[in-house]
């Protein structure tokens, strides 16, 4: 797993939870947290900071449950090589 | 706010202004007299490119940016609040179809929604759910190459005269959106009419029975019809109901200030009152608040800030709030004249109270901007939208 793409998910997704912990294989809407909006905030986060654009058929919401599974799609994105810089 | 408009803005807008005045503005006392749209009112919207407008034009749309979008529906909401929502509604649709939909669903529907010949309606609410919109009990099952529909929708708009059905249901025990036709055994609308406001929407109820629907109508995936479809659909509700606030409460404005003119009570006209002037201040003030924040609204959709939903809430609660809250005063304003059968603000009046229902109710907004708020960030901070 790529550390950095794993950082920045992580620390854009902590702030919304209100300060709770959250581990990578947590079900970030099953906790109850975060609300519908948050899953548009977080394709817009993704889009942005890894500079790609997710297609329909990414749009599968168990690709955004946890940080694992999110990480997952945006390194099978990126091929992986995600930079600190968020570019190729 | 006159200073972000181009040229280029503000001739379109004028352009806006006139077609609702002329096309829109005669039919609206009617509309909502006679509880309906009529069928040549919608087809000319869709000739003057006003349906699917955010679309790409090889969808029928017109390309318009969202500032635009918001434009026009001033305009709609300052002539008929029905027209504005029966445009947000197959907007909403339109949307969904264009974004998480299958090729064959774009070729069949877009064009269609596009030109006004088909009309859609999106179901989400039921009689027992509304604002808690993910306890939707509307179910499809599996059924060999089908899927079969059980459940009740309710307060549909424009659900009488729909062509197709956005509906939101429990698919493989997930929140899922499917495309259904309404000419389908097993579906049933009942007309929900001489509500408060909004008379011309044409609500309805619509039940499903044993309603089957071949397997490939699910729109996105399984799992995603209140994050991904319903979410995004939703935004642009609230984002036309937010600019469609602004354009009622300048109708109300607009009125009261031509009332204040021309009515005269102890020798002066109303308007030189200082109480009628506190009045007509309020509104005036409100009401380009109001418009500022839908313009905030509509430049962070266009950046695709990751706030821009919030930004789109902020516009609709505020926006929503000051229509009720302005439509009131116009009938103030008004006396008598304002309660009396036909008249403008009487319909304005009740139809600014559904705007603080639909789209989710002020009490929702409230619980979703309460908790932004510790995370808004400030127009310094170099992250912040505001």
């Amino acid at each position: 797993m790529n550390g950095f793409v794993h950082t920045r998910v992580h620390d854009f997704i902590k702030p919304k939870l209100g300060g709770r912990s959250l581990s990578d294989d947590d079900d970030i809407f099953a906790l109850g947290y975060v609300n519908s909006l948050f899953a548009v905030q977080l394709v817009r986060f993704i889009q942005r900071e890894f500079d790609f654009e997710l297609t329909s058929e990414d749009m599968d919401f168990d690709n955004f449950r946890t940080v694992d599974r999110i990480v997952r799609l945006i390194d099978s994105k990126t091929g992986a090589r995600t930079t600190p810089e968020g570019r190729l | 706010m006159i200073s972000q408009l181009t040229d280029e803005q503000r001739r379109r807008w004028k352009e806006y202004r006139e077609f609702a005045d002329r096309v829109i503005a005669p039919a609206a006392d009617a509309i909502d007299a006679h509880q309906e749209i009529p069928r040549e009112l919608i087809r000319e919207l869709g000739e003057a490119g006003w349906l699917s407008a955010m679309l790409p034009r090889r969808w029928g749309g017109s390309a318009v940016d969202a500032l635009d979008y918001g434009m026009m529906a001033e305009e709609l909401g300052r002539t008929c609040s029905n027209v504005r929502n029966f445009v947000a509604v197959q907007d909403m649709v339109s949307d969904a179809v264009s974004m998480w939909g299958t090729a064959e669903h774009k070729r069949r529907w877009l064009p269609d929604i596009a030109t006004g010949r088909r009309i859609a309606a999106f179901l989400l609410t039921e009689p027992g759910t509304g604002s808690d919109a993910q306890s939707v009990r509307t179910e499809a099952k599996d059924c060999g190459p089908e899927i079969v529909v059980n459940g009740t929708k309710k307060w549909i708009s424009f659900g009488q005269c729909a062509d197709v059905f956005l509906a939101f249901v429990q698919y493989q025990g997930q929140h899922t959106a499917i495309l259904m036709e309404r000419d389908r055994p097993g579906v049933s609308v009942t007309p929900l009419n001489d509500m408060l406001g909004l008379r011309g929407s044409m609500l309805a109820e619509i039940t499903f029975e044993d309603c089957r629907v071949p397997a490939d109508s699910v729109l996105g995936h399984p799992g995603s019809g209140l994050a991904f479809v319903a979410s995004n659909s939703l935004n642009i509700g609230r984002y036309s109901t937010a600019w469609g606030c602004v354009g009622l409460a300048q109708a109300c404005l607009d009125a009261s200030s031509k009332h204040a003119c021309e009515r005269e009570q102890y020798g002066k006209p109303l308007a030189d009152h200082q109480l009628v002037q506190q009045m007509l201040a309020d509104m005036l003030t409100r009401c380009r608040a109001a418009r500022l924040l839908c313009w905030q609204a509509g430049q962070a959709h266009e950046r695709e800030d990751e706030d821009s939903h919030y930004e789109t809430l902020t516009a609709k609660y505020f926006g929503s709030t000051v229509a009720a809250h302005i439509a009131s005063q116009a009938v103030q304003v008004h006396g008598a004249r304002g309660m009396a059968a036909g008249a403008a603000v009487g319909r304005f009046f009740r139809d600014a109270k559904a705007m603080e229902i639909i789209e989710g109710t002020s009490q929702v907004i409230q619980q979703l901007l309460g908790r932004w708020s510790a995370v808004a960030g400030h127009p310094s901070s170099l992250d912040a939208t505001g």
